[in-house]
């Protein structure tokens, strides 16, 4: 018998970067399959490809032994895969009924349409009983349930679709414990009726507790699975890591400098964090890599000690002061300064020119009486666009047009003007071409050898490594373990970052 | 902003200034052809003149705030309780250069309580301020039912005459006799977009103002005090509108409670748009500001000249906003192709 799906040698590419290079994949009916990798690794490329979102380039897609094509949602909709997204695609406002049913509402009336409210309100409370929520939810809001119960909603939505295949793209990443368990018997259910499910977890404990199989990915290439008795953590994280270093990370001899540290967080909390404290520092001329997985809360602990997030316990200490921060004006007056993880949100703004991205944190000292000084203004300008080797046409350009690497030069530059003592970088070199990396690279060599204190959160692995000094590890908002320079292996952080201990 | 220019200058944008001009020569056109006989005397002129120098003090107000991505609905209550809060006060006897910082300090107030609401409980502007403009206009109404009248107060306080008369001529341009001697609101409104175009275009404040209009968040991460700064924007917004008021019961002698100022918000933002500013913020500039509010007071007086029934006025504006608007649009798209 040929199984349900088979994915032949799949290519898609996206500009500058190949997704995925030739991958591979079966699933047999009620097999429970987990995909595993390292962000950017392709797994969520090769799922949004099932679930017909996107269209590959080259390869095909096998079901039942036929060859299919998927147009759009659905098409693979019509052949029984359904995706369940990270983030969940439900209208709060409406009830679990109402969201079952959203775009096939049952009605009767012929052309006048009505809706069928008994019917599926009827449908839907079989679909709830098969996930295991309970009946009285059938017309609740959905905006008031628990994550896990609407993430139990999703599944019963795709249930009703008929659904042979069932993807879901990191389910457990907002749920708690309990919510956790009640899914995994669910796809214990799914799996006794035939149903298959993909599965993307960064969390290894998880997919050894769940999945049939594993198959892990890497650079957008297989890179070997594992059979149920095959699976443990060591062995998932050896499929995942292992590559060589392709890029050239400048590091002049750095000494961390004695004293102070640049930074310490001393058991701080913030709002939306975990409820256990965190401990962490940064020593002037140190470059300390945060890793973790994608959702482990690093951005969220950066934008709280830049004063975008609210502190609710615990003490941020800058030169060995303590400081108080409510909002980014006093984080910058303390010498934090950041550059957003989100660059076309928070970091730029899009519309306006070079120049006027480049001076708006520093017009204080751009301006007499309060009038900004243009001349002196185009002269730090175009110092910077000169040290910085910004590429543009000149300051009037908008600053939208410019590559992603010129960019973030555009986003680094507004800080140049000033002297940080700790520089967060989040994502320093997201979406951004080799040349501009070298050179964003080589700056932070520089501040740091200045005695900046460097504190970047990056979700390459491969910088990580490179350019760290050391490097904290963050699990689900908590500090999993430091690594040293001198034990510094991509295994290492894997281990940390899904959870496991050094 | 154009793509043309460092930061907005002044003389930024003058595509859509260039716009606003054109449609300002043709009705000045019509206006001749119609009737060079009265419409274009110098009366007339001078009399269109000051009504259009009162619409952009309001503009200036509403369309700075434009600029930050705000609005403010409620400039026409505001206008309309300033006339009759200022009548009212002098025909209780308080003297006319009193009262008159006490009015624009009330503007200053509500301001402030617009802001507030928006930047403090996160509230939607377009909300706070439709409140506002139900709300004023109820306490211009609460406080009296019936016009107050520049007669009225010169009739029960006659020791004022002549501060009054002092003020109407500064201010409007207007004689003891009420004859328009020089359309002096045009005056003010230029010396005030002199002033808020310095803060605009040479200040760091008008800076953060396109920058929050732009992209607050990024504005915000680049350690900008945005609450601040889009309070005091409301704050100017009203201060204006007080301000609008003054120059009404000063211009009209009289204020009725019910219809003082009535819809004026919406002609401030006609002005806005048509000068150039763009409701989803980051757009304007303030000579384009006072063009825009050109239009509306000239276009009223051409209809009436042309003798065409008054009643279809609104039905003008309306039409002449639309197509300023899909010509704005077109030019936008034509120049991002290129």
């Amino acid at each position: 018998m040929p199984p349900l799906l088979e994915v032949r040698a799949i290519r898609k590419r996206f500009p500058g970067v190949i997704a995925l290079d030739g991958v591979s994949l079966q699933a047999d009916a009620g097999e429970v399959v987990a995909i595993i990798g390292e962000n950017g690794a392709g797994k969520s490329t090769l799922m949004k490809i099932l679930a017909g979102i996107y269209v590959p380039d080259e390869g095909e897609l096998w079901m039942d032994g036929r060859p299919v094509q998927f147009r759009d949602v659905n098409d693979a909709m019509q052949a029984g895969i359904s995706l369940i997204h990270q983030e969940l695609n439900l209208v709060e406002n409406l009830s679990v009924a109402a969201n079952l049913f959203l775009g096939r509402e049952r009605t009767v009336g012929g052309a006048l349409r009505w809706l069928d409210r008994t019917a599926m309100r009827r449908q839907a409370l079989a679909l709830l009983e098969r996930v295991g929520l309970p009946a009285p939810l059938v017309d609740v809001e959905v905006g008031r349930l628990a994550p896990g119960q609407k993430q139990l909603v999703e599944i019963a939505r795709a249930l009703s679709l008929q659904t042979r295949v069932l993807i879901m793209d990191e389910p457990t990443s907002s749920l708690t414990q309990r919510e956790t368990d009640r899914l995994y018997e669910v796809i214990d259910s799914l799996r006794s009726a035939s149903v298959t499910v993909l599965y993307i977890s960064h969390r290894l404990a998880e997919v050894k507790r769940c999945a049939d199989r594993v198959v892990a990915l890497r650079d957008g290439k297989n890179a070997g699975g594992l059979s149920k008795a095959e699976i443990d953590h060591d062995a998932m994280v050896r499929l995942m890591v292992g590559r060589e270093l392709k890029q050239y990370y400048p590091r002049s001899e750095r000494v961390p400098r004695a004293g102070f540290p640049a930074l310490e967080i001393r058991d701080l909390c913030y709002e939306g964090g975990p409820k256990q404290p965190i401990n962490f520092s940064v020593r002037a001329g140190e470059i300390v890599g945060m890793a973790g997985l994608v959702g482990a809360g690093r951005t969220e602990l950066a934008e709280a000690i830049f004063g975008i997030r609210r502190i609710t316990q615990g003490e941020v200490r800058v030169a060995g002061k303590a400081v108080r921060i409510r909002s980014p004006q006093q984080a910058m007056a303390a010498g934090i300064l950041l550059v957003p993880e989100d660059r076309r949100h928070h970091g730029l703004v899009l519309q306006a020119s070079v120049g006027f991205n480049l001076s708006l944190p520093n017009l204080p000292r751009l301006s007499r009486f309060r009038l900004v000084q243009r001349a002196k203004e185009s002269a730090v300008g175009e110092e910077l666009r000169r040290r910085l080797r910004i590429k543009t046409p000149s300051l009037r350009q908008t600053v939208g047009l410019l590559s992603g690497g010129n960019q973030q030069k555009v986003v680094f530059g507004k800080w140049l003007a000033r002297q940080p003592t700790v520089l967060i970088l989040d994502e320093p070199t997201r979406g951004v071409d080799v040349g501009a990396k070298s050179e964003i690279y080589a700056l932070m060599d520089q501040l740091a050898g200045e005695g900046v204190g460097i504190w970047m959160i990056s979700s390459d692995m491969e910088e990580v490594l490179g350019m760290s000094d050391r490097v904290a590890v963050l699990h689900e908002g908590h500090l999993t373990g430091e690594l040293q320079r001198a034990e510094l292996n991509e295994e290492a952080i894997m281990r940390l970052a899904t959870g496991g201990s050094k | 902003m154009s793509d043309s220019d460092y930061a907005p200058r002044w003389w930024s944008n003058l595509g859509s200034v260039a716009g606003v001009v054109g449609l300002l020569l043709l009705l000045y056109l019509t206006l001749y052809l119609t009737d060079p006989e009265n419409a274009f005397s110098k009366r007339n002129l001078k009399d269109v003149f000051s009504r259009q120098g009162y619409y952009a003090v309001l503009t200036l107000g509403v369309a700075v705030l434009i600029i930050t991505g705000g609005i403010d609905l409620s400039i026409g209550s505001v206008v309309g309780l300033s006339a009759v809060g200022f009548g009212l006060m002098l025909r209780e006897g308080c003297h006319p250069y009193l009262a008159l910082p006490i009015v624009l300090a009330g503007g200053v107030i509500i301001g402030l309580f617009h802001g507030l609401l928006v930047t403090q409980l996160q509230l939607q502007p377009f909300l706070v301020t439709l409140c506002g403009m139900f709300a004023y206009r109820g306490i211009a109404r609460w406080l009296t039912e019936t016009p107050v009248g520049l007669t009225d107060v010169t009739r029960i306080q006659p020791s004022f005459q002549s501060a009054l008369e002092t003020l109407r001529l500064f201010l409007i341009g207007k004689n003891a006799t009420g004859y328009l001697e020089f359309p002096m609101q045009m005056v003010v409104a230029l010396v005030l977009a002199l002033l808020i175009g310095i803060v605009v275009h040479g200040s760091v404040y008008g800076r953060y103002w396109y920058a929050i209009g732009y992209n607050e968040q990024a504005a915000r991460y680049a350690g900008i005090a945005t609450k601040q700064q889009r309070l005091w924007v409301y704050v100017l917004c009203s201060f204006l509108a007080s301000l609008g008021g003054l120059l009404l019961f000063l211009d009209r002698g009289t204020a009725d409670p019910t219809n003082a100022g009535e819809s004026q918000e919406l002609y401030a933002i006609t002005g806005a748009v048509l000068g150039g500013c763009s409701l989803r913020g980051g757009v304007g500039v303030v000579p384009g500001m006072v063009l825009g509010a050109m239009v509306l007071p000239l276009l009223e007086n051409l209809v009436n000249f042309a003798q065409i029934k008054s009643a279809v006025i609104p039905l003008v504006i309306g039409l002449t906003l639309l197509v300023g608007t899909i010509a704005d649009e077109q030019f936008q798209r034509s120049r991002r192709k290129t």
